[in-house]
C-alpha cells in the first residue's frame, strides 16, 4: 500500500454504460504517460449509488469526487489534480447547478445524496475492486467465515441470525434463522443445498446486479456460511443471463476463492467442503417464485408448484435447501462479524438493519441507495433523492414493482417497514422504488404492471393465467374510453379472487397495483370511465389537441415538428390540427411558445 | 453479429465439447441452450434436434422450455440488435415513444427483424441503468437518456456495418 493517490472509477453497470470503461482506460494511460505508476494506482470499484451523476471518479486520499466525467477528461484529471495538486472544478458537484460554481461540494460525505444513508450490504462497493480478493480480504471479507468454521458451532449462527432480526429481503420478509434451522434439522437427505436468488427481475431494480458486480466475494461467503450452518456441500447461484458484468465479477470471484482455499474442498484447511456454481436464467420473472426458480435449475420450465412442503426440507431435486436472496446473504457476513445485536439496533421494532432502494422515476437524484430501516419516504425522496425535477407535483411513489402498490402523499412520513408498507397496500418487495408525479396516470401504471405480469404468468393456475388477462382487459377499455361504472367493482372481485386463489406470488399479488391506485385513486379511475378525460395526458385515446385561433401566431412551428404532417396552414395564419391524422404524440403541445395548443 | 450458418448438424467442436461437459451434470438443458444461442444467435430446430439425440431428452421437453423463456429465441435475429428498455423508470419517461418511433422508423413491428437483415427491434426487461432512462441498446452498446430526435442517427451509426 504504498501509493501515494488513489483513483476509484465506478465500474457499475450504468457508469459502465457511460463509457466508464474508457475513462479506466485512459486514466491509466495518463499515469503511465506522466511516469507515476509506482505512485498512483487507478482501481475500477462497483457501484458508487450516484448513478443520476456518472460516471463518478474519486481519488483518494483527498476524497475528491469528480462527476459526470468523460473519458477526454483523463489528461486534465492526472496533469492538474494528480500532478500539480490542484482540483478540477468544473469535475465537481454542483448540487444547486449554480452557473457560478460557488456551492461546489467536493466531498461525498458532504454530499446530501448520502448524508442519510447507511451502509451495510453494500459496504464494499465504491471501496473495493471485485475482481480483486485481496481487496476484499482487506476490509475484513473471509473473516465472518473464519470465525464460523474455527469459533462457532452450527447452532451458534442460528442464534446469532435470530439475535439480529434479519428477515429475507427478497419480498415476502421471512425470518432468516428460521429457514436456515428448518434446512439444518431437516433429516430427510443427507445431501443438502445453498441457493442464491439472483433473478432479479422487477422492473425499474437493479440492487441485486450493483451489489453482485460491486461486491461478489460477500455473497461467496455468506453462502459458504449458510452451507457450513446447515450442513450443505453445494450451492448454486441463479442469476439473470442479461446480467454479463454480474456472472463475470461471480466467475472470476469463485476461482479467486479457490485458488486460496476460501471455496471448494477443506476450508481454510479445515474438514468443511463446499462449491458454488452459477446457473442461468433465462427471462422469467416468475423464477423469483423460489419453487420455480428451483424447476429452473433442474433445467425444467420455471413453474412454481404448491407448498408445503417448503423447499427448506424438500427443494432442489427434493432435496433440503436453504433459499435466499442476494441482498439477505450480503448482511450476514456483517451479522457474524459485528454481531446480531449491533445488527438489531438499526432498524425499527419488526424490520431490522437497512434495506437498500432503486431510486428511480421522477427524482433529481436517481440512483441506488441503503437506508436505515424505518426512514421514511419524505427523507428519501426530499433529502436523499432531491425532491421532483421540472417544480413537478409529487404524485405518488410505487414500491414492490409488479407486486406492490402506491404510496401517496399523506404517508410520506410513515417509517418504512415491512409492516407499515403491508397496511398502506404496498409491500417491501426487492427494493425497487418509482417515484410518480402529476404527468403519471395511475390507470396507466396499474395497467403497466398488469401487461407484466399477464406476459409472465407460467399458466398454470386459473386464477393467475384468466384473472389477470381480464384485468387487464378492463383497463384496457377504460383507457381507451370504453369503460362503464360497473368495471370498478369487477376490477375488486377478481383482483381478490386472484389474490386469495392463485397458486404462487406471482398470482397472489399481481392484481396488488390495481387494487393500490384503485384505493387511493378511485376518482383518477372514475374521470377515465365518466368523463372520458385522462388529466395526467397519457391515455392517448382520450387525448385531444386543439389548436386555439385566438393565441395562434402561424409561426409554424407546430407543423414542422408534427411527425406525421397532421398539421396544416399558412404562414401568419391560424393553423389547424387534422384530428384524424392526429397520432397524439404532443410534439406540437410542446413545441408551442405562444400557449395556443391545449391538450384536453 | 452471428455469422454462422446452420450446416446440416455439424455442431462445433467447442459446441460438442461444452455439451460432453454438462452431459452428466444434473439440470444441464438451459445451460446448453444458453450456449447454443450464444453460438447461433437463436436455438435452430437442427440443433435442438440433435441435443434431443444426444442428451436422450424429448425435442418436445426441449421446445417446452425454450418457448416458456423469454430469453430463447427461435428465428434468427437481425445483423443488429436494438433493445429499447421497457422497465418502470425507463417507461415513465417514454420508452413507449421510443418504441413507436423506431418501428416507424425501421418499417417493422416490435419483435420483428427487417426484411434486409439488418435490425431487429426488440422490447426488453429492466436493464438495470435505470439512472440513464429511457435506454437502448444497440449491439449490447448502451444509449442512456435518448430522445427520438437521435434515433435516426443511431440507426445509421450501425446501418451497412
Amino acid at each position: 500500500m504504498a501509493y501515494r493517490s488513489y483513483i476509484l472509477v465506478c465500474g457499475g453497470t450504468g457508469c459502465e454504460s457511460s463509457h466508464a470503461d474508457k475513462i479506466y482506460q485512459n486514466l491509466k494511460n495518463e499515469i503511465e504517460a506522466n511516469q507515476l505508476f509506482a505512485q498512483v494506482q487507478v482501481i475500477k470499484t462497483g457501484c458508487f449509488g450516484f448513478c443520476e451523476q456518472g460516471p463518478i471518479v474519486k481519488i483518494l486520499p483527498e476524497n475528491t469526487f469528480y462527476v459526470q466525467v468523460k473519458p477526454e477528461d483523463a489528461k486534465e484529471l492526472v496533469e492538474e489534480h494528480i500532478v500539480k495538486g490542484r482540483p478540477v472544478q468544473r469535475l465537481i458537484y454542483n448540487p444547486n447547478e449554480d452557473k457560478n460554481r460557488t456551492s461546489l461540494v467536493t466531498e461525498e460525505k458532504d454530499i446530501q445524496f448520502y448524508q442519510k444513508q447507511f451502509r451495510v450490504v453494500l459496504r464494499n462497493c465504491g471501496m473495493i475492486d471485485p475482481e480483486v480478493i485481496e481487496e476484499y480480504i482487506a476490509r475484513d471479507g473471509y473473516a465472518a467465515l473464519e470465525k464460523v468454521i474455527f469459533d462457532m458451532k452450527p447452532d451458534d449462527v442460528i442464534e446469532e441470525l435470530k439475535k439480529s432480526g434479519l428477515r429475507g429481503r427478497g419480498g415476502a420478509g421471512f425470518p432468516t434463522w428460521m429457514k436456515w434451522n428448518f434446512t439444518k434439522n431437516a433429516t430427510n437427505s443427507e445431501t443438502k443445498y445453498v441457493v442464491c436468488n439472483a433473478d432479479e427481475g422487477d422492473p425499474g431494480a437493479y440492487m441485486d446486479r450493483s451489489t453482485l458486480e460491486g461486491d461478489p466475494h460477500s455473497i461467496l461467503e455468506a453462502m459458504t456460511i449458510a452451507g457450513f450452518t446447515v450442513g450443505a456441500q453445494k450451492g448454486f447461484i441463479y442469476i439473470r443471463a442479461e446480467y454479463p458484468l454480474a456472472i463475470n465479477r461471480l466467475k472470476i470471484a469463485i476461482k479467486q476463492a479457490k485458488e486460496m482455499g476460501l471455496l471448494g474442498e477443506n476450508i481454510l484447511g479445515s474438514d468443511f467442503s463446499f462449491d458454488i456454481e452459477i446457473r442461468l436464467g433465462a427471462g422469467a420473472f416468475v423464477c423469483g417464485e423460489e419453487t420455480a426458480l428451483l424447476a429452473s435449475i433442474e433445467g425444467k420450465r420455471g413453474m412454481p408448484i404448491p407448498r408445503p412442503p417448503f423447499p427448506a426440507t424438500h427443494g432442489l431435486w427434493k432435496k433440503p435447501t436453504v433459499i435466499n436472496n442476494v441482498e439477505t446473504y450480503a448482511n450476514i457476513p456483517m451479522v457474524i462479524l459485528k454481531g446480531g445485536d449491533w445488527f438489531s439496533s438499526i432498524g425499527t421494532e419488526s424490520s431490522k438493519g437497512t434495506k437498500v432502494f432503486a431510486l428511480t422515476g421522477k427524482i433529481k437524484n436517481s440512483g441506488l441507495i441503503e437506508v436505515p430501516m424505518g426512514i421514511t419516504l419524505r427523507e428519501i425522496i426530499y433529502d436523499i433523492g432531491g425532491g421532483i425535477p421540472g417544480g413537478r407535483k409529487f404524485k405518488a411513489a410505487q414500491s414492490g414493482g409488479p407486486s406492490g402498490g402506491v404510496i401517496t402523499e399523506e404517508f410520506l412520513d410513515t417509517p418504512i417497514d415491512y409492516e407499515n408498507l403491508a397496511k398502506l397496500g404496498s409491500i417491501m418487495g426487492s427494493g425497487g422504488l418509482i417515484v410518480m408525479d402529476e404527468d403519471d396516470c395511475m390507470l396507466d401504471i396499474a395497467k403497466f404492471y398488469l401487461d407484466f405480469t399477464v406476459d409472465e404468468s407460467c399458466g398454470k393456475c386459473a386464477p393467475c393465467r384468466i384473472g389477470g388477462k381480464q384485468l387487464y382487459g378492463i383497463l384496457d377499455g377504460i383507457s381507451k374510453g370504453n369503460g362503464e361504472i360497473e368495471d370498478i367493482q369487477k376490477l375488486k372481485d377478481i383482483s381478490l379472487a386472484m389474490q386469495r386463489a392463485s397458486l404462487c406470488g406471482l398470482g397472489q399479488t399481481a392484481p396488488n397495483p390495481v387494487a393500490s391506485t384503485l384505493r387511493y385513486f378511485e376518482k383518477e379511475y372514475m374521470e377515465h370511465i365518466v368523463d372520458k378525460k385522462c388529466s395526467a395526458g397519457v391515455c392517448k385515446d382520450l387525448l385531444q389537441f386543439v389548436i386555439h385561433k385566438d393565441k395562434c401566431v402561424g409561426c409554424t412551428v407546430c407543423a414542422r415538428k408534427c411527425p406525421v404532417n397532421a398539421i396544416s396552414g399558412e404562414r401568419k395564419q391560424p393553423h389547424e390540427i387534422d384530428q384524424s391524422a392526429c397520432i397524439k404524440c404532443g410534439a406540437c403541445y410542446d413545441a408551442c411558445k405562444f400557449q395556443a395548443i391545449t391538450r384536453g | 453479429m452471428f455469422e454462422k450458418e446452420v450446416a446440416g448438424v455439424e455442431l462445433s467442436a467447442e459446441l460438442n465439447q461444452f455439451i460432453s461437459e454438462w452431459k452428466e451434470k444434473p439440470g444441464n438443458l438451459i445451460m446448453i441452450l444458453h450456449r447454443v444461442q450464444e453460438e447461433y444467435g437463436y436455438i435452430p430446430r437442427e440443433v435442438a434436434l440433435e441435443l434431443s439425440r444426444m442428451l436422450d431428452v424429448p425435442l418436445a421437453k426441449i421446445y417446452g422450455v425454450i418457448t416458456f423463456y423469454h430469453f430463447f429465441k427461435l428465428t434468427k435475429p437481425g445483423k443488429n440488435i436494438i433493445q429499447v428498455c421497457m422497465g418502470t423508470a425507463c417507461y415513465l419517461k417514454g420508452g413507449g415513444d421510443l418504441i413507436s418511433e423506431l418501428e416507424r422508423l425501421l418499417g417493422l413491428p416490435v419483435n420483428g427483424t427487417t426484411d434486409d437483415g439488418e435490425f431487429s427491434l426488440e422490447a426488453v426487461r429492466c436493464i438495470g441503468c435505470c439512472g440513464l432512462a429511457p435506454v437502448m441498446t444497440v449491439n449490447g452498446e448502451v444509449f442512456g437518456k435518448i430522445t427520438t430526435e437521435q434515433l435516426p442517427g443511431v440507426i445509421s451509426k450501425f446501418k451497412g456495418n
